[in-house]
This record gives structure tokens, sequence and C-alpha cells, in this order.
């Protein structure tokens, strides 16, 4: 899998500069992966500096959306009530984009981590929320049925047979959560940060300074991919006894 | 441990007027004897499964129907062909699932005596991808008999089993629910006769007349004879 990964990076850059060299692009439209890699290099502490404070703002996100959107897929689950003052609420948050609603999290939430861990949260919310509904919701008739027959009570019910049947769909969410926490965290910097790979991604391409908004951008896909992976491999991890991996 | 088993003496259960789903039902009534394997053939739709329900409790009993000597408090255990063991947990903790889902202590003796009398304790620690279609069947059946139910209702349970493995199960059933209360539905008349006490053919028809074929009428009979018998009662109901 990492051969097959470094292989198309490879193919990438080599497209990528094939592009630059054809048509002859000036850097300030399009550098060749050489200056990006080259800018990456000479100053990794400020890519770092910048990467920490994107990657607090999106784990975090990713923590607080995972938790609460499988707290809120539990109610919904479990009663029906929940579920009808619920969903419309979810739903309605969906039909907003959430790029929209970003400059008033800031001036609600302030230039801190706190707005751009609500906006990655609340990409985040729904399809953990909706996949925690669904994984619980296809368990079927059977277990329910034994369950009644030996006297379960809900709590054993929960842990032992009910969540573990829907972890597959859970971490389908879980996926999905991992793979776009980062949009809503740098939208949050691009509207209003002192900090973070969004924060300067807009001021060096304020600044003409190309190569460093495409290294800002090589960062972002490395941790994403990363956390990408880790949730993939933890969620397997926890799905043991499947056979598709 | 007690043997909760004792309370039934006998259930009787009674279809009366006309209508789905008393139609399913001839004989009009059957008795289930306590401490006895009851064993209900019949085609396709003749309502067995849905009279094993019943008595399981996971099917509403329709007005036309009377079940007489069911009590609420009958602990009962259900075993289908589909036994859903669960993947993510061992053999052994499958097999004693019940108490963990009651939130009672696990009965580690238990389950290792019955995994043992199953042929099973070996495999203990394996997970359910790790063992076979039979070995599986054993595990739910171990988990069957580990609920030490007043009423065991097996729903064909050998159903898709090759031949001698579930030749092998009916044993480990006669042998292991002897003086037990069964009730089971099966579609061969061959695992009836072997198992049976007491064979009920269930038919659509109400044609058949009195249509309880006990064991005991079977006297004198080979076991060849009376499976034949039940073709044939099959085969016209």
């Amino acid at each position: 899998m990492i051969v097959r990964a470094l292989i198309t990076f490879a193919g990438l850059c080599l497209f990528w500069q094939g592009l630059v060299s054809v048509f002859q692009m000036p850097p300030y439209i399009l550098p060749g992966p050489g200056a990006v890699f080259e800018t990456l290099i000479k100053s990794p502490d400020l890519f770092l500096r910048h990467a920490a404070i994107t990657a607090v703002e999106i784990v975090l996100a990713l923590i607080i959306g995972l938790a609460a959107g499988f707290a809120t897929g539990v109610l919904i689950w479990q009663s029906a009530r929940a579920e009808r003052w619920i969903w419309p609420l979810l739903l309605a948050s969906q039909a907003v984009p959430v790029f929209a609603i970003a400059p008033l999290l800031v001036i609600w939430l302030g230039y801190g981590l706190a707005s751009k861990i609500t906006m990655a949260v609340l990409i985040v919310f729904f399809p953990v929320t909706v996949a925690v509904v669904e994984g619980l919701r296809r368990i079927g008739p059977y277990w329910p049925e034994q369950a009644k027959l030996m006297g379960a009570k809900p709590w054993p019910l929960f842990w032992l047979v009910q969540l573990p049947s829907s972890l597959g769909t859970i971490g389908v969410g879980a996926r999905i959560a991992a793979a776009t926490a980062p949009i809503g965290a740098i939208v949050g910097e691009w509207v209003g940060a002192s900090g973070g790979l969004g924060y300067l991604m807009l001021h060096a391409n304020a600044r003409m300074q190309i190569p460093t908004v495409f290294a800002a951008l090589f960062c972002l896909l490395v941790f994403t991919l990363s956390l990408y992976g880790l949730v993939n491999f933890t969620t397997r991890k926890l799905l043991f006894w499947t056979e598709e991996r | 441990m007690a043997i909760n088993h004792r309370h039934i003496i006998s259930l009787t259960v009674t279809a009366s007027g006309s209508g789905y789903p008393a139609d399913l039902f001839a004989p009009s009534e059957l008795t289930i004897s306590g401490g006895k394997t009851t064993v209900l053939v019949g085609a396709s739709g003749s309502g067995k499964s849905t009279l094993l329900r019943m008595l399981a409790g996971l099917e509403p009993v329709p007005s036309s129907f009377t079940l007489e000597g069911v009590q609420d408090s009958f602990k009962r255990a259900y075993m289908t062909q589909d036994v859903r063991l669960l993947p993510w947990l061992t053999v052994e903790r499958n097999a004693g699932i019940g108490n963990r889902l009651r939130g009672e202590p696990e009965d580690r003796e238990g389950v290792r005596t019955t995994l043992s009398k199953l042929d099973l304790e070996r495999d203990a620690h394996k997970y359910p991808s790790q063992i076979s279609g039979g070995m599986a069947q054993r595990t739910a059946l171990a988990r069957t008999l580990l609920e030490r139910a007043d009423l065991n209702l097996l729903d064909e349970p050998f159903a898709a089993l090759d031949a001698i493995t579930r030749r092998n199960m009916q044993d480990l059933v006669k042998q292991h629910f002897e003086g037990k209360t069964v009730v089971m539905v099966t579609h061969d008349p061959l695992e009836a006769v072997r198992l049976g006490d007491a064979i009920y053919v269930l038919s659509q028809t109400h044609s058949g007349g009195p249509a309880a074929l006990s064991a005991a009428n079977g006297a004198g009979q080979s076991p060849a004879d009376r499976a034949e018998e039940l073709f044939e009662r099959l085969q016209g109901s």
C-alpha cells in the first residue's frame, strides 16, 4: 500500500512538473513541485507551528463531533419523540452551508480555537449521527427476540450486542468525519484566525507566495491522510471479526 | 440448581373458529407434556413456526387460540437454524451470553461443563469465524442449554446442516434435553421419529382426523416404518 501511494505521488509530481514545463507557468501561478518542497524544507518551523494549530483544531473537532454524533444518534434511535424533534434540526443544519455561517461563528466565538472547532464539529456531526442511527437500526429482529427471551437488561444488551453490531456502519461515519473535519478548520481559519495552515495559506496567497500556499496544502494533505489512516486502522482493529477489511 | 422444567406438567394448544391462523392448525388441539420432546412436523406454511413463536411469546396469540398452562413466568429458550453467534465473542462467551445480558455473574463452571459435554472445550477461545457450521450449531445448543429454560423451543435447528453433522446434533439433543420440556419443529420425518416422544403432523386441511402420532402409538413399529407413516401423512396434509 505504501509503495502504491509513493508511486501515485511520484506520478502526480511528474504530471505537475510536466504541466509547469510545457506551459512555462510562472511560479506565482503554478510553482513546480521542486519549488514547493524547497519552500517546505527551508522553513520547517513555520509549517510545523501552523500545522500544529490546525491539527489540534481538527483532532478536537473530530473527538467532539464523534462523541456528540454518537450520543445524538443513540438518542434518536432510542426515542421516537427525540427523533421527531432532532431530525428537522439536523436537516436544517445541513441545508445551511457551514461556510455561510463561518463569519458569524468567528464573531460569536472569537478568533481562537473555539470557532474553528465548532465549524469542523458542524461538518462532522451529521454523517456520524446518521451512521449511528442507521447502524443501530440495521440489527434485525433476531437478537432483540433472543434478548427478550433471555431477560436481557438494556445496558448489557447495548454494549454486548447492539453497539458491536452497528460498529461497521459507525466506522463509515467516522471515516467520512476524518476526511471532512479539516474543511471546517481551514474555512474557520480563512475567516478569522491568528495561526493555522488556513491562515498561512491566506496570507501567503495575498503576498503571491504561491509555493508557500502549496507547501501548506501539502502539510494539510499529509495530516488529513494520516488522520484518515489512523481512524481507518482503529475501525478495522475494532471490527476484527469482519472479513472485509 | 433447581430444574425448572418440572414446573411444566402439560400445555394444551387449542385452535377454534375459522380464518387465519386457526385454519392453519389441524389437529385443533395438541398437548405438550412436561419433560418430553414434542415434535411438530408439517408442510411449509402449516403454521409450525408460528405456533412455536406463539409459545415463545414472540407472536401475539390470536383470539382463536388458547394456550392452556402457558405462563408468562416460564423461562423459554428459542433456537433456530440461523444461530447468529456474535462474531466478536468467543465460543465460550457466546455460550454464556445469557447471564451477561441479564447483568448476572458469568457461570464459568456451567459454561465449561456444557462446552465439554458438547465437545467444544478445546474451541472455547475461538471466534465464530474460526469454527465450522456444526460447531456453531453446537455453540448455539450450548447457549440454549445454559439458559436452563422451562420450555425449550427448537425451530428446525439443524435444517442447514449436512447429514452427518445433523445426525450428531440430533444425538446431542436427545442426550442433553433428556427429561426437559422441548417443542421442536422439523420438516424431516426421520428427525421427528428419532427425537420425538410425541409427534404432531400439522395440516391445513383439517381432514386428517386425529393427527397426533405419539411415539407410544408407534410401539411395535420400526423407526423406518414410523417415518414412512409420517411421510404419508405429510403428503396427505
